[in-house]
């Protein structure tokens, strides 16, 4: 009975002590998606998505690609929380010019949702990082 | 519901499965909504202030559905056409049918099984996008209703056989907000004078002024293609002879692409024209023309 208790005991500070440890601090989602390797494959799969696209390519066809997918990793590490640092220009100046029309603005975020599909993101982690970048529309749409 | 129904769904079907390319898709999939019983664009039971096409700012759309509502001693079909320009105002037009249990009609001895309702509906979107804006979207309404006989309507006692009602809605679409899983919900507030949508006429002897009645709905999308939800109607009552309730339902709605797409749900009307517990199932698909 003595090493039942004892048994039980051991068992409940066990269960006690693996409850306790990972609630030290919330995970952000860029680790929780995978981090750094996630958020490239992302982005290797939205510039591959906007290559085979004809109506988005024509926005990227002057588009330095190694400076976007580049600026384009720094933007969804910051975004989605991860140790990183922007580096490139506001969201208006990068789309000022182009006069992104909604339709074409929807489509693209049909693309970027293929490409974190691909990337191995389950629905939920997609749209959570939707929301992240959701807010920033209005500095693309129609400028 | 007879072979014509069927027959409409299957030629329906027809056009939107065999020309995929030319609906509008200028929105993200589901943002169009579903078709309201009363023909616009929304949730099964309440206008929302979404527009029934997939039309962007630069787009306009067209659809078509048809809807199938069985309960315990009634149906009621409503098949209609919808239209939307530029994401900005909405035209629909509805025919609903309603259909008397036997017992009803010898009771009033009608030559009729059937009541028939045209709807006519004009929304225009004010404010916002359902996605993307900090505010809901925010669109007002009207939707002029016809009976084509007021036999049963001035039987009951109501005042007229026909009546416009004024709509005000807000939708709010939150990304990743249950669980990551997105939630969308619709609050709509309605000046009517309808009975039991107006089937049973317009205004009555406890009431002939307009009323503010609430709506609600709230659905959680599990995936791109699935949503569930329920929603509610709140009716006024103006008829001392029948007894009106608030409609309430449980849906599931499936949106396999920007081309068409089909609900059921469970409804619970209460009781309708003295029939006590009115509950059944509600079907109704959505074909998207371009």
């Amino acid at each position: 009975m003595v090493n039942l208790v004892k048994a039980s005991f051991l068992a409940l500070s066990v269960f006690l002590v693996a409850c306790a440890a990972p609630s030290k601090a919330p995970q952000s989602l860029y680790d929780e998606i995978g981090g750094a390797p996630t958020i490239e494959a992302i982005t290797e799969n939205f510039i591959n998505e906007i290559s085979f696209n004809e109506t988005i390519y024509r926005y990227f066809e002057k588009t330095n690609i190694t400076r976007f997918r580049e600026k384009f990793i720094e933007h969804l590490c910051v975004n989605t929380g991860g140790p990183c640092t922007y580096t490139g220009d506001t969201m208006l100046r990068v789309h000022q010019g182009q006069n992104i029309n909604e339709t074409d603005f929807n489509l693209t975020v049909d693309l970027l949702v293929n490409a974190m599909e691909k990337a191995g993101l389950t629905y939920p982690q997609q749209n959570r990082v939707l929301k992240e970048l959701a807010p920033m529309r209005k500095e693309m749409l129609y400028k | 519901m007879s072979s014509k129904v069927i027959k409409m769904a299957a030629a329906g079907c027809f056009i939107v499965c065999a020309s995929p390319s030319i609906a509008a898709n200028g929105k993200i999939l589901a943002t169009a909504g579903l078709s309201q019983l009363e023909g616009s664009g929304g949730g099964g039971l309440t206008p929302w202030a979404t527009l029934a096409g997939y039309d962007s700012q630069d787009e306009t759309a067209a659809s078509f559905f048809m809807t199938d509502v069985n309960v315990s001693d009634y149906r009621l079909s409503s098949i209609g056409v919808a239209t939307s320009f530029y994401d900005r105002v909405e035209l629909s037009l509805a025919q609903q049918t309603f259909v008397l249990p036997a017992s009803l009609i010898t009771g009033l001895s009608l030559s009729s099984e059937q009541i028939k309702q045209d709807v006519v509906g004009v929304k225009v979107r004010l404010y916002g996008d359902a996605l993307y804006s900090a505010y809901p979207q925010v669109s007002v309404g009207l939707q002029h209703k016809k009976l084509d006989s007021d036999f049963v309507a001035s039987y009951l006692g109501a005042k007229d056989d026909s009546g416009t009602d004024f709509y005000v809605a807000a939708t709010k679409v939150h990304l990743g907000a249950v669980a990551g899983y997105n939630l969308v919900w619709n609050v709509t507030t309605r000046a009517t004078k309808a009975n039991e949508m107006g089937l049973l006429g317009y205004g009555g002897p406890d009431n002939n002024d307009y009323q503010v009645m609430m709506e609600g709905s709230v659905g959680l999308l599990l995936s791109p293609n699935w949503v569930v939800g329920m929603e509610y109607r709140q009716k006024p009552s103006n008829l001392s002879s029948v007894e009106e309730d608030g409609w309430k339902d449980i849906f599931v709605s499936y949106m396999p692409n920007k081309n068409v797409n089909f609900t059921a749900a469970y409804v619970d009307l209460g009781t309708v024209a003295t029939k006590k517990d009115q509950k059944g199932i509600y079907l109704s698909m959505t074909g998207y023309l371009w």
